[in-house]
């Protein structure tokens, strides 16, 4: 690790790794029996709410802006092929190099490249989940080069050795009293206070020494525009954009279903992105970057880099259902809204993208094996559904996800790890069961031995019966209550 | 095969055959268009920019040098930096500015970059419209305005005249059709910059100016 990073405070050879996604209901089990972080995460979460809420007063305008939002995501997904490499020629034209990675081991790759080839020693970075998804920091860090997270949330979650609980307030478990002693012991000369306004300037005193000697920033992005070779940045810090400008090269790296095909489709998108993220009727800046230093341009970075993730992202795209999983914008919504990610916050789902968006996108960056858990942690409430900007099916994909995971392994298989959570008994369990209700005599027989043996029914259920009363089948049966009755 | 190659031909396998018809969002923002005024769209401006903490002078083709002056005097701005190039940079006059030495951009960043991370008290950028709906400046940089002139001073005034303000970002970029041609950075700008990221508690300059100061030529007098 270099000098400069040493205020992240965190040891080289430590990767801030999550646990694997198996250990999921543990840590469920844990976050749901700890009183702090779910009154912090309700109160964050009403909060986000009704300010999400106030933005949309007229339900008409929201309903058209949602359609047309989803209907120039599914357009721009539909000509993906074609969006890229038109995407690819115009940002060439505009002088921006394009990589591209299938792996997160490609892209870490690319970018190392690129920082060796300028020596550089500092990164300083602006929010982006997909650095966070290829473990970007840890990345550089291994190989010597420092990376600084800038974004104010980003920065405290650093700080801690954590990962983000959010993907939009990345901060949003810390107390305002954890972060101030995190500054106090982290930062040469800092004396705790829980002042906010006190917090948010230092940061921005260490963070601008920063900007100004940073070899390389690096950022993500939040629209592609095709037909221009545009990258647009949502941010409210002004952290992105100096990461963007003031550093001599700058790189971008994003997912590829990023790219939409016109400058005028963006418009709806920034629109509908910021108000269902965090109830704002537009972000401070929206930066919308065309090339590096051109001409008589007196700054600016001198190199433009953009570096294009599949990660997964083309397995989604080759089924037409799971397809919808790439609409995504990342406003967070679904995450504000989901009762399950509320209760248990960010951390306990150990995968980079939590709540019900991560719960569709993750299985296919990091395969069924790991991730066949995530689909079962939700209630299928449909809250997440309701709420998407661009009308992704949450619900109809965690079901198909329960299904892919739980199915009998085949030759075939639309996901990476399809089959992982299938059980031979369960699956020998509900086909006997099937078979018992496909007969009318087998099920009057079975019914019939279940009132009359119902005291043999055990009174320890599993999972049921640590918060209920055991299930008992009751002592007649319906069709003899009703053969009475006549 | 290369890494492009091979996600390009994934990608190809498995797209449909037709592509879907592409979606105009004209219909959305015409259903819901206002026909305001001017004024009323400067109103609008205002208000929404005012939200997020922004000042608003309204004044005249003919004050506006006189105004920036006191108000740089009353902000005690010891160095203003500015385009000396642009129409409006060449209305500021040295004599005016009592107590602010006036610094023209001169040079790359990497020349001024020191002073500009630490001796310049304020920015001053002329701006290309702005959006009533949702209070933003629209920026785009230049030679002589570059990027990081409206990004590190601590404070940025900002030059917008009444008649260029548009109701919505997409009659913006319609109307004067950006797809023909951006610069290598146009940004849209709705207050000083914030962060929320510690207990939702709003907190102002973040990382960017600390204040906007936005000076509205009104051709059509004084609405306040």
């Amino acid at each position: 690790m270099s000098a400069q990073a040493n205020t992240t405070g965190k040891d080289a050879g430590q990767p801030i790794a999550f646990v694997s996604a198996q250990a999921l209901r543990a840590r469920m089990h844990d976050a749901v029996n700890d009183p702090h972080l779910r009154t912090s995460f309700r109160g964050a979460m009403d909060f986000l709410m009704a300010k999400r809420a106030a933005q949309f007063p007229d339900a008409d305008e929201l309903d058209s802006l949602r359609s047309l939002s989803e209907s120039i995501r599914q357009y721009s997904l539909s000509k993906l092929p074609d969006l890229l490499e038109q995407l690819e020629a115009n940002l060439t034209r505009n002088g921006v190099q394009v990589h591209w990675a299938e792996t997160p081991e490609e892209a870490n790759a690319i970018m190392l490249g690129i920082a060796q080839r300028h020596q550089a020693k500092l990164i300083v970075k602006g929010k982006s989940m997909v650095s966070e998804e290829i473990e970007f920091n840890h990345a550089m860090e291994t190989a010597g080069v420092g990376a600084l997270e800038s974004d104010m949330g980003e920065y405290i979650v650093q700080l801690a050795g954590e990962k983000p609980s959010h993907i939009i307030m990345p901060a949003i478990h810390q107390t305002k009293q954890q972060i101030a002693k995190l500054f106090a012991e982290h930062i040469p000369g800092v004396d705790y206070t829980d002042n906010v306004d006190a917090l948010i300037q230092i940061g921005r005193r260490v963070l601008r020494e920063k900007f100004e000697v940073a070899d390389i920033g690096l950022s993500g992005v939040n629209f592609a525009v095709a037909e221009t070779g545009t990258l647009c940045l949502v941010e409210n810090e002004g952290n992105g954009r100096m990461c963007t400008t003031v550093p001599k090269v700058h790189i971008a790296i994003t997912g590829i279903e990023k790219v939409v095909e016109k400058l005028e489709h963006v418009a709806p998108l920034f629109s509908i992105l910021t108000r269902s993220a965090t109830g704002q009727a537009v972000s401070t800046y929206f930066n919308m970057i065309s090339g590096p230093r051109r001409g008589e341009d007196k700054d600016g970075p001198e190199e433009v880099h953009l570096v294009l993730l599949d990660n997964g992202r083309s397995q989604a795209y080759a089924d037409e259902q799971l397809r919808k999983t790439l609409q995504c914008i990342r406003c967070g919504a679904c995450m504000n809204h989901c009762p399950v990610y509320t209760r248990i916050g960010g951390h306990a789902y150990g995968t980079t993208y939590p709540g019900p968006i991560g719960k569709i996108v993750s299985p296919h960056m990091m395969g069924l094996e790991q991730t066949h858990l995530l689909p079962t942690a939700s209630s299928l409430c449909g809250a997440c559904g309701e709420v998407c900007p661009v009308k992704i099916p949450i619900p109809e994909l965690l079901i198909r996800l329960r299904g892919e995971a739980n199915s009998e392994p085949h030759a075939k298989p639309a996901m990476r790890g399809q089959g992982a959570g299938h059980s031979t008994l369960v699956s020998f369990v509900w086909r006997m069961w099937a078979r018992v209700h496909a007969r009318p005599g087998s099920y009057r027989a079975f019914s019939w031995l279940a009132t009359r043996f119902r005291a043999f029914t055990p009174t320890r259920q599993g999972g049921w019966t640590a918060a209920r009363t055991p299930l008992q089948p009751a002592p007649r049966r319906l069709r003899d209550m009703v053969k009475d009755r006549r | 095969m290369s890494a492009r190659d091979r996600i390009l031909a994934k990608l190809r396998g498995a797209r449909p055959a037709e592509p879907l018809p592409r979606p105009d969002p004209a219909p959305h923002y015409a259903a819901r268009a206002r026909n305001e005024s001017k004024a009323e769209a400067l109103t609008r401006f205002r208000a929404a920019i005012e939200g997020f903490h922004a000042d608003v002078h309204v004044t005249t083709e003919a004050d506006w040098p006189a105004l920036l002056a006191r108000l740089c005097a009353d902000k005690g701005v010891g160095t203003l930096l500015f385009g000396a190039q642009t129409p409006a940079g060449r209305r500021l006059e040295p004599a005016t500015f009592a107590g602010t030495t006036l610094r023209p951009w001169a040079g790359q960043v990497e020349d001024i970059k020191a002073d500009l991370f630490h001796r310049v008290d304020a920015g001053f950028t002329q701006t290309r419209g702005a959006i009533a709906e949702t209070g933003s400046l629209i920026l785009w940089s230049s030679a002589d305005e570059p990027r990081t002139l409206s990004l590190v001073p601590p404070i940025h005034f900002a030059l917008l005249d009444a008649a260029h303000i548009h109701p919505t970002f997409y009659d913006a970029l319609v109307s004067e059709n950006w797809a023909a041609g951006l610069p290598t950075n146009a940004l849209l700008i709705s207050g000083p910059s914030k962060t929320a990221d510690i207990q939702q508690t709003l907190a102002y300059g973040a990382h960017g100016p600390k204040e906007l100061i936005v000076l509205v030529i009104n051709a059509e007098g004084d609405l306040q």
